[in-house]
């Protein structure tokens, strides 16, 4: 232990730790950047892939700032792929009924949101494990999906959802000074500014509010958050049906980009969400992960994704790699956090 | 502030204790424990292990209720029903293993579940405020409000309890063996904040077996034993002698069953082990067909002499032969193949695999043996194996097919020694083998230790039941703060004698 130095870390020292958590995940997507602008062609360094990889970032994206909070606090979601499904299959039925845009999307948003509260209900309520509770809602709630949806594709009108996920968004609604003085690369699909707009706010609901300490407590130490007086079992609630919440937003705007209501979308995507915590410095013992980490987390597995489809790499290669980053990207982590220990 | 000079004040005493019992089944816990302390002063609480300290502290810092007798604060009847209710009293505790987040700064440790916020937003400034002056009057200088905990060693992480205790108001502040995972400059610098906390008014209860240590900070003490108040007295008019005196008197006496030995050559010698946090220094020689004894208080490094040793821990140096062979890098398979077994203090996760059965149990560590020609190892060969155990060492179990869990302690910790004998150890190192269990099925223990040593068998036993020791054993060799003292014939000891090696007092 270091012996009593006035030096000692303050908040600029917590500052330039927080950095540190990030470079990991950040030099590792300069790497992937670095190594497909030389392999892949020319395509895949301009500007306007950039923007292509931000949009394929959005679904995956948004799901992954509800499961940092799930992840932060000891917990795991399996559930998210299929809560995407009901989410756009919901949004599609209520577009389709002539709801309109904003109360359809609530709807799809409010579908996740109750893919949350059965799991958080039952992880508290019960007290069974997290990975078990999800594992049943992977498949109730794409069964859910399917059942809403007649086992088939709903076809509804898109409206005003379908320009979310458009790289080239109409931008007549903006005023005509910002139109003239927009730089080419701030168009931006309106859905990578809700995903940016989400992870600040989720950002700062993660280190300034009581809520988001709370969830570093329950998965630093739940035995001691609940000695020191916080509500565990609600606070755990909450952090479920908000990660619901989130992956229904992903699943309108999945609605969105699709223009249909597909119950066999996002199959799988968990695994994805997972990744992109995991791969942005999140431990799944809990207690760490940042919304930061996520983000970067979430733009590398799209830019891998990218990058091997422009460079003609098969699908394989692809799911090769993705594996790969994974596990090395927990092992660094392990291993720095070890000689942070010592 | 001189050691003893208690600032004696009008009124009655910060906390009072009186006639407090409490007991769990069969077993009385507490028969009757008094105590007083004064404001502003260190009470030391003092008694051998299971002398009833941590239930009383329990009792005070409201997570257990008593069973009978009373409690007041300042001259206020005090009936905690949650630990809550006890620190909004101004009970604090601290234990031995810390109540931390480590994830969390020291801000948001000291404030956690009694955040002020608006909105759901933090609002910390104030309680930053009250930290900085909590941790400046302490004179901390090696964190800060905003450090994570997960950077601190275990002396910093006791000053931010403690920081916390004095966020909270608190005006008693339980220590349970505050100096156990500490190194020496963070045990004088805890001294010195204990200090500056009784100075500032604070009552400090102070739970140790470290005689040296309470003679340093201790204003008062009283003494438990056997869940009796049978002592108290002040500091600095007691002798270390007379303290360890009150502690050790003893009012039960077992029987030890004991043939005649014939000690044989030394068969495991060890030199200058050390581990990466304790031992500090251990140094001993094995010899067949004896029972050597290791003795000293929880947290002394007898366990991890023992796992050091035996490859689950780290060894950072020593030298260890097995019969005149050196044993380069020892790790827990190699043991075995070896012929030494370890029992595990921790009967219930490292002793016997409870939902596994008898015959599964006893074979577990020589599994191999048994395979027939195709590899396989049937349930039929491994009862056969198993059958022989449960006739000598009297199972009380119907059959070798038995899981385990539906044994008693006991009987399961035959069941572990079993396991060790059927691969063949002939060395046995034993980690307190009669924890939790029955007087009767502890003679059962020592009569089957004894029967060993007879046959020829070597057996390192650690206890911190010094009357067992001084019963079954023929050499005793005491641990204390990480150093193992050298092994003298038990006739040479007495108890006064063991207790004040290992509590540090005079020997």
């Amino acid at each position: 232990m270091e012996a009593e130095d006035p030096t000692t870390p303050g908040r600029s020292a917590a500052a330039a730790r927080q950095v540190a958590d990030i470079l990991g995940p950040f030099l590792g997507l300069i790497v992937v950047v670095a190594l497909f602008g030389a392999v892949a062609p020319e395509g895949f360094l301009s500007v306007f892939n950039a923007k292509t990889i931000a949009t394929q970032t959005v679904i995956v994206g948004l799901a992954a700032i509800g499961a940092t909070f799930i992840i932060r606090s000891g917990g795991i979601d399996l559930s998210v792929g299929s809560a995407i499904a009901l989410a756009s299959v919901v949004t599609a039925l209520a577009m389709k009924a002539g709801l309109g845009e904003v109360p359809s999307a609530l709807l799809g948003v409010l579908a996740g949101a109750a893919v949350g509260a059965v799991n958080g209900g039952l992880v508290t309520l019960l007290k069974l494990p997290p990975f078990i509770v999800t594992l049943g809602t992977l498949g109730a709630a794409r069964g859910a999906a399917k059942w809403l949806a007649d086992e088939q594709k709903v076809d509804a009108p898109s409206g005003g959802l379908k320009p979310f996920m458009s790289k080239n968004p109409d931008l007549s609604g903006l005023p005509g000074f910002i139109r003239e003085n927009l730089p080419d690369w701030l168009v931006l699909a309106p859905g990578v500014w809700l995903m940016g707009l989400a992870a600040l706010a989720a950002a700062f609901l993660l280190r300034r509010t009581v809520f988001g300490t709370w969830t570093t407590a329950i998965g630093s130490n739940e035995p001691t958050a609940r000695l020191c007086g916080v509500p565990v079992e609600r606070t755990k609630f909450a952090i479920y049906v908000f990660a619901g919440a989130m992956a229904g937003l992903a699943g309108v705007l999945q609605f969105g980009r699709l223009t249909v209501g597909d119950p066999t979308t996002a199959m799988g995507k968990e695994l994805d969400v997972i990744a992109a915590v995991v791969i942005g410095g999140a431990s799944l013992s809990g207690g760490t992960g940042t919304i930061l980490g996520a983000m970067i987390g979430a733009f590398l597995m799209a830019t891998l994704a990218n990058g091997c489809n422009l460079s003609g790499v098969p699908n394989f290669v692809q799911e090769i790699l993705v594996g790969a980053i994974i596990v090395s990207a927990v092992t660094l982590d392990g291993f720095r956090s070890r000689q942070r220990a010592s | 502030m001189k050691a003893g000079a208690v600032l004696r004040r009008q009124g009655p005493p910060r906390l009072q204790i009186k006639g407090v019992t409490k007991r769990f089944g069969g077993v009385h816990a507490l028969r009757g424990v008094d105590l007083e302390a004064e404001v502003g002063e260190v009470h030391a609480l003092l008694g051998e292990n299971g002398a009833g300290k941590s239930t009383l502290m329990k009792i005070v810092a409201g997570a257990q209720p008593p069973d009978s007798g009373e409690l007041w604060i300042d001259g206020v009847p005090f009936a905690p029903s949650s630990p809550r209710e006890a620190r909004e009293r101004g009970v604090a505790m601290i234990y031995q293993e810390l109540n931390l987040c480590p994830h969390l700064s020291v801000l948001e440790n000291v404030t956690l579940g009694r955040e002020t916020s608006r909105f759901g937003v933090k609002q910390l400034d104030a309680a930053r405020g009250r930290l900085g002056q909590v941790l400046t009057d302490l004179e901390v200088t090696s964190f800060r409000a905003d450090t994570l905990v997960s950077g601190l060693g275990p002396g910093d992480r006791q000053l931010v309890e403690i920081a916390r205790a004095l966020c909270l108001d608190a005006t008693i502040i339980v220590f349970d063996e505050p100096t156990s995972s500490l190194s020496a400059p963070d045990v004088e610098r805890l001294f010195r904040v204990t200090r500056r906390l009784v100075d500032g008014g604070v009552t400090v209860l102070w739970i140790s077996h470290f005689l040296d240590e309470v003679k340093a900070i201790g204003n008062r003490f009283t003494v438990l034993r056997d869940g009796e108040t049978v002592g108290r007295g002040d500091v600095l008019q007691t002798s270390t002698d007379e303290m360890v005196t009150t502690m050790a008197g003893r009012s039960v006496s077992e029987a030890y069953p004991r043939s005649a030995r014939n000690p044989g050559a030394a068969v495991l010698s060890v030199k200058g082990l050390a581990g990466a946090s304790a031992p500090r220094d251990a140094s001993f020689e094995l010899r067949a067909g004896e029972v050597m004894g290791v003795f000293g208080l929880v947290g002394a490094g007898r366990t991890e002499m023992l796992r050091s040793l035996y490859g689950l821990d780290p060894m950072v140096s020593g030298e260890v032969e097995l019969r005149g062979a050196p044993v380069q890098r020892p790790r827990p398979s190699r043991w075995v193949e070896l012929g030494v077994g370890l029992l595990s203090e921790d009967r219930a996760r490292e002793g016997v695999a409870l939902e596994l059965s008898i015959a599964d149990n006893v074979t577990l560590s020589s599994v191999r043996r048994l395979a027939n020609r195709v590899g396989a190892v049937t349930r039929r060969a491994r009862e056969a194996a198993a059958e022989p155990w449960r006739e000598r060492l009297s199972l009380r179990a119907s059959s070798t097919r038995q899981p385990v869990r539906d044994l008693s302690g006991g009987n399961q910790q035959k069941v572990a020694i079993a396991r060790l004998m059927e691969c063949g150890a002939d060395i046995l190192l034993l980690d307190e083998p009669t924890r939790g269990i029955d007087v009767g099925a502890r003679v059962e223990v020592y009569r089957l230790l004894d029967q060993l040593a007879v046959e020829g068998k070597a057996i390192l036993m650690v206890s911190s039941h010094l009357p067992e020791l001084l019963g079954t054993c023929d050499r005793i060799a005491v641990m204390y703060r990480g150093v193992l003292g050298a092994a003298r014939p038990r006739e040479e000891w007495t108890e006064d004698a063991a207790l004040a090696a290992a509590t540090g007092g005079t020997s």
